[in-house]
């Protein structure tokens, strides 16, 4: 070659194709048989959890946009499926599409301020504005104040199947959960991704080529946010119930942690770090506070382990033995 | 100023330059970057720009390209007022610029980075439903370029893992993507070994054959080498311009810049 070598030939990087369907066969027979040996109510908990982080994901690891308020999403969301449910008295396909839909309305009202600035401060505009969503679920008289709105009811599907039947609820979750996160993929996959993916690397290189970054940031907060609300409708019928928790600022921060234990900027690296977040939640529930305590040290382990989360480091370390195994000085 | 013999000029008047700023000047709170800057760019040659550090170049640059607004004064392209005119509107005008650090998106492959430019035209930048392969018929022209930039064997490789002299190829390959009529190129030999310094040089040269090329830079070997004018900038304010020869002898620039080293 021309140049002075200097580098060794990597891998090509979109060789983990094959290794995604791996991944999606071995999660569907996973799924498929989950529900007769987990408890089905954990389950769909971790599988809202884990399209809310993907949702988050798509913002800060292919946007490169932290949010630091992404509970407003998901807990706005929450209250308006539930409100539609129990209120209104409308279906749960109907009442999921209106928590989704208002929030996607919210994400273009906060996106479009939030992107104007940068960095930390991007950071702080978007905690900002969701702890207002939060004092407003305060104050509102419909959202049932600290007691949360109560008794969601779950409703038949379509008008016909009845989701108070664990299994039909369970299905249907799970069909949730691939419709979001088929989205996302696609969207990381897409013209649009690939120019988010360059405005993330280098955004006056990209502005430069011709792009305007601003609009294909707010697009993809608006997509995020819209995804977060889809994982939030549909965890409010779940429990029948959506409260303060979900707007909460923590709710903000777990999501953050959910993404970084997994590897953000993975397609899958968000679920595996939802999971491991809500299991540790559920079956350390009876040492109380401690739960906390070992999130936290969980969350340092991780970053200090692996920089890249779980899954991100398991693709380094697969590339690094690809590469090195047919790399060419 | 201008003494040389002009061309028939195009419907906008001075066709002979593509570029042409008036009286530009920058202040940065009460500091003056740049100070009433008449620069004019020939089209198709290369023109260096340059100065000691601080000089304003960059400042110069980020003008041109429309990522700082003039505290006063106008910025002419192919005849056309573009002063008020946004960043990402001025690669649609024929400008592209490279920046003094790092042009290139670290987390994409060769490929993707020059796909990410070629995809603009298309249309379809927002299309976020699409699957990845609305972008295969652009592999032919993408690959064209990278081969053209030697990059080859590197296609599938992320741009970060790159050599400092490769990735200044990848620059080359997705800016050309654009098939830009004037290129900026802000110190494109920084950082560079001699070899690579001999590469670039040359793509360089290949690439101003049909176009117009504006560039920053340091090593003064390159310079002679390279353009055709140079314009001296010391203090935000155009201190000399010519060719090398004429350039190199101004005792003025000798003293403020050269120093008397170089010869
Ligand atoms: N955004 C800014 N705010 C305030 N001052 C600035 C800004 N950008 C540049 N300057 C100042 O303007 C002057 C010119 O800077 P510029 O970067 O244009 O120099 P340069 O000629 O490119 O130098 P170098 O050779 O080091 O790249 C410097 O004194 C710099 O500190
Ligand atoms: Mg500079």
């Amino acid at each position: 070659m021309s140049f002075v070598v200097s580098e060794r030939k990597a891998a090509p990087n979109l060789g983990s194709t094959s290794l995604r369907v791996l991944a999606v066969v071995a999660a569907g027979v996973l799924l498929a048989a989950a529900p007769f040996f987990v408890y089905p109510i954990f389950l769909m908990k971790a599988l809202c959890f884990a399209l809310f982080a993907c949702a988050f994901n798509l913002l800060l690891g292919y946007g490169g946009l932290l949010s630091f308020g992404h509970a407003a999403y998901f807990g706005a969301a929450a209250y308006v499926c539930g409100y539609a449910a129990k209120t209104l008295g409308l279906t749960p396909e109907l009442s999921i599409l209106a928590g989704t839909a208002a929030s996607a309305l919210l994400g273009v009202g906060f996106g479009w301020l939030a992107i104007r600035r940068q960095g930390i401060y991007f950071s702080m505009i978007t905690l900002a504005l969701a702890q207002m969503v939060f004092f407003f679920c305060v104050q509102a008289p419909f959202t049932g104040g600290e007691d949360g709105m109560q008794a969601i009811p779950r409703g038949y599907l379509f008008g016909i199947i009845d989701l108070n039947n664990t299994l039909a609820m369970y299905v249907f979750v799970v069909a949730v959960f691939l419709i979001g996160f088929g989205i996302i993929w696609r969207t990381v996959d897409s013209p649009f991704g690939e120019v988010l993916r360059a405005i993330r690397d280098n955004e006056p290189r990209a502005i430069s080529l011709g792009y305007k970054a601003n609009r294909y940031k707010l697009l993809a907060f608006v997509l995020s946010a819209a995804l977060a609300g889809l994982a939030g409708s549909t965890k409010a019928l779940v429990f029948q119930l959506a409260s303060l928790t979900d707007v909460h600022w923590a709710m903000s921060g777990e999501v953050v942690l959910m993404t970084l234990i997994g590897g953000m900027g993975t397609i899958f690296g968000p679920v595996v770090g939802a999971v491991i977040v809500v299991a540790m939640q559920n079956y350390l529930a009876h040492l109380g506070s401690w739960v906390m305590m070992i999130q936290g040290a969980t969350f340092i382990a991780c970053v200090l382990l692996f920089r890249a989360g779980i899954v991100g480091t398991i693709i380094h370390y697969l590339r690094a033995r690809r590469g090195g195994s047919s790399g060419q000085a | 100023m201008q003494q040389h013999a002009p061309r028939p000029s195009g419907p906008t008047g001075d066709g002979d330059n593509i570029i042409e700023t008036r009286g530009l000047t920058k202040e940065f709170l009460g500091f003056v970057a740049v100070r009433d800057v008449n620069l004019k760019v020939k089209r198709h040659t290369i023109h260096a720009l340059i100065g000691p550090n601080g000089a304003g170049k960059t400042t110069v640059f980020n003008l041109l390209t429309k990522f700082l607004r003039p505290t006063s004064g106008s910025i002419h392209f192919n005849g056309v007022d573009v002063t008020r005119t946004a960043p990402a509107d001025m690669a649609g005008q024929g400008m592209v610029r490279s920046f003094q650090i790092s042009s290139v998106f670290s987390h994409l492959t060769v490929l993707e980075n020059v796909r990410v430019a070629l995809q603009r035209p298309l249309g379809i930048s927002f299309h976020f439903w699409k699957p990845r392969r609305t972008l295969h018929p652009l592999h032919e022209r993408a690959d064209e370029l990278i081969e053209w930039v030697g990059l080859t064997p590197y296609r599938d490789v992320n741009a970060g893992e790159l050599s400092y002299g490769r990735k200044r190829a990848l620059e080359f390959a997705t800016t050309l993507a654009l098939e830009p009529e004037m290129l900026l190129l802000d110190e494109p030999m920084a950082g560079l070994g001699h070899e690579d310094i001999h590469r670039i040089s040359s793509l360089i040269k290949r690439v101003a054959a049909n176009r117009t090329v504006l560039m920053v830079e340091h090593n003064l070997s390159v310079v002679a080498d390279l353009s055709d004018t140079i314009t001296v900038l010391t203090r935000g304010s155009v201190l000399a311009e010519g060719d090398y020869a004429a350039v190199s002898t101004n005792p003025s620039v000798r003293e403020a810049y050269i120093g008397g080293v170089h010869a």
